[in-house]
């Protein structure tokens, strides 16, 4: 059973929902991503998703790719990602899930890329623009590996994309609770609850579910219709709100802290 | 057959987006199949193309380049008369009646040069829809007439500010809003790129072309050509072009890319030359990129053709050896730009520019019995003013 498998089972033993913050590595630099993710662990995160920088992010809202940029910037590629990954799991357990656009996997060769993930310890990959019906190539060297791919759901995804999406993820589903970017702020999508109890009919697989969520209480509210929480470009924000290192450190530690907070306020879904 | 049903030219295309498109594009694919059978929409874009863009365009004997050039006659496909002054139209206007017919309301576009965001809001403002135009920060500096022209027909231009400020990032942010406004808004795509069945769809709407091309040399001079050359940005005004001749096995194709300031340089668009495999924007094609994946910066004199990938089908018949491409360097380009305007009276755009270049060093070794169709994609009209500049020449 694979590390993400099982934090669910834990997870669900003790009726709570994951809490899978986002942050983009090498912004600014992939010392500092190593410190944030033995933070966010220690802050109560369940799992940790870590962006890999692309030139050209198409999923993701200005926050997340002006982070990519940074991450460019400060020279950040997949390789040190994976020597990022590999120095961090010798301190920590927590399950780690790379986000990445697929040129790059293309690019770097989807089977050395499943070995390369596997070997430095990440658990499972999402590729926000490979949907299932590109991706068998990508699914076979990541099942050689033992490595998790996470598909995504949309509110406009119809009964056969559901169930599409069931039968080739790995890990979990992961659900964009809007049509859009990553990053809106304010409300939560008024579909969410309609959308979720649709996929459960169709799926026994964990949901998670991401995009706009931006504070506690709308964590703890789609806390009790899912089985995890993404949080990304509001941390990314928390980030880039703070004046000097430590203070962003301390502040991303607490920001973290209060999401799961409202993750832990109600009972999981 | 080509593409496969998934979108499939070879191991190129394909549809490679965030699942939240995926309804949609397969919505499309559906609408788009049921209008392509659909004798009243055939009918309609027929109708259209004749009494709205005044279609068909000429087949123009240049006889005054030809002498100079002193080898095979040279034909211009005068897409530069097309209503809107560029081929882009073909393509918009057909796309525009198919999202009127899906019932949206409100239609997106990107451009570069801004012939395909005049285009689209030149459609939009002739079925009453909405319409904004995704455009980077650096084209709207180059292009700041069609900039006002597609304000002048209602339209809304969002200025795209990040990345290298061109084309891809002006794509980037349309399939961004599509995205977010997946319901109610149709993305009409500019060229044979993006996801299936874009390039396909594209490729139907641009075919005209090579349609009228082939019954118009034939009447003109009793048999097909022996050569044909375009420009390729994304691709479309070639492959529009090309279609209807790539049965036509004595026909050869050349599909002229932006050389830039030289291929060594680093700066140019030549995705055959400088190029590999890669998956941008919804579909897989030549990509210029770095070892890592990333997507590289690319320069041209021509907005139009200042692209960092290629339409899915060209990637597959460059493979199949069907079609061959080379480049025109922005200086080669210039000089033909300068050529035709002063030997034929036609003013070209500067993307169209690059296929006159390469007609220019081909017709000289060709028999003068030899036939070259070149495809002047468009006008030359929204590039003065950057002429002039370039010139050093206050207007």
């Amino acid at each position: 059973m694979s590390r993400i498998s099982e934090k669910f089972r834990e997870l669900r033993g003790r009726g709570e929902t994951a809490l899978i913050p986002y942050i983009m590595a090498g912004d600014p630099d992939l010392k500092t991503t190593e410190e944030l993710i033995f933070i966010i662990d220690k802050s109560g995160a369940d799992m940790i998703e870590l962006g890999v920088p692309f030139s050209d992010p198409l999923a993701d809202g200005p926050t997340i790719q002006k982070a990519a940029i940074r991450a460019l910037g400060s020279g950040t590629h997949l390789s040190g990602v994976f020597g990022l990954v590999k120095g961090a799991r010798k301190h920590t357990e927590i399950p780690i899930i790379l986000m990445l656009y697929y040129n790059l996997v293309l690019k770097y060769g989807e089977e050395k890329f499943a070995r390369d993930a596997a070997r430095a310890g990440v658990d499972g990959v999402i590729i926000p623009d490979l949907p299932p019906d590109e991706a068998a190539g990508m699914m076979a060297a990541a099942k050689a590996f033992g490595l998790d791919v996470i598909f995504l759901l949309a509110p406009t995804s119809s009964d056969e994309r559901i169930r599409l999406v069931e039968r080739s993820t790995g890990g979990f589903i992961y659900y964009v609770s809007m049509t859009g970017v990553t990053g809106k702020q304010g409300e939560l999508d008024k579909g969410i609850e309609a959308q979720m109890k649709k996929i459960r009919r169709l799926s026994k697989k964990p949901v998670c579910v991401g995009f706009g969520i931006s504070s506690p209480e709308q964590a703890a509210k789609v806390a009790s219709w899912a089985d995890g929480v993404i949080v990304g470009s509001a941390i990314v924000r928390v980030m880039e709100g703070a004046s000097g290192r430590d203070a962003m450190l301390r502040g991303v530690g607490k920001f973290v802290k209060g999401l799961k907070e409202g993750v832990l306020s109600v009972t999981a879904g | 057959m080509l593409p496969d049903k998934g979108g499939h030219f070879g191991i190129y295309g394909g549809r490679f987006v965030p699942e939240t498109l995926m309804p949609a594009l397969l919505e499309l694919e559906k609408a788009y199949a049921a209008a392509k059978k659909d004798k009243k929409f055939q009918a309609e874009v027929r109708y259209y193309n004749e009494h709205f863009i005044g279609r068909p365009t000429p087949l123009f004997f240049a006889e005054r380049l030809t002498k100079k050039l002193g080898g095979a006659k040279v034909y211009l496909k005068r897409e530069d008369l097309n209503h809107t002054g560029a081929h882009k139209i073909n393509n918009a206007l057909a796309q525009v009646l198919l999202a009127h017919r899906m019932g949206k309301k409100r239609v997106i576009a990107e451009t570069g040069a801004g012939q395909h965001g005049v285009a689209t809001a030149t459609a939009a403002a002739l079925f009453g829809m909405e319409c904004h135009v995704y455009m980077g920060t650096e084209d709207i500096r180059r292009q700041k007439l069609n900039v006002f022209r597609m304000k002048l027909l209602g339209a809304t231009v969002v200025p795209v500010d990040i990345g290298s400020r061109t084309l891809k990032d002006a794509i980037s942010e349309a399939l961004r809003d599509w995205t977010t406004n997946v319901r109610t808004t149709h993305y009409v795509m500019g060229t044979v790129f993006g996801p299936h069945p874009y390039p396909v769809m594209v490729r139907d709407f641009q075919s005209v072309i090579g349609r009228e091309a082939k019954a118009q040399i034939k009447k003109a001079e009793g048999r097909l050509p022996d050569v044909l050359i375009a420009c390729v940005g994304g691709g479309s005004n070639s492959m529009g072009l090309f279609y209807n001749f790539l049965k036509d096995a004595k026909v050869k194709m050349v599909g002229v890319e932006a050389g830039g300031k030289g291929i060594k340089s680093g700066q140019h668009a030549a995705r055959f030359a400088g190029g590999s495999l890669g998956v941008l924007q919804g579909t897989k094609s030549y990509l210029l990129q770095d070892r890592d994946g990333q997507i590289e910066l690319t320069h041209s004199v021509s907005a139009g053709l200042d692209y960092a990938s290629v339409g899915p089908e060209h990637s597959f018949y460059r493979d199949a050896g069907r079609i061959e491409y080379t480049y025109a360097t922005d200086k080669e380009a210039m000089s033909a730009f300068d050529l035709l305007s002063m030997s034929e009276g036609i003013i070209p755009a500067l993307e169209s520019a690059h296929a006159v270049a390469e007609a220019v060093k081909r017709a000289p070794g060709m028999k003068k019995s030899d036939i070259m169709i070149v495809n002047l994609s468009g006008r030359g009209d929204k590039d003065v003013t950057q002429v002039a500049e370039m010139k050093g020449v206050e207007v």
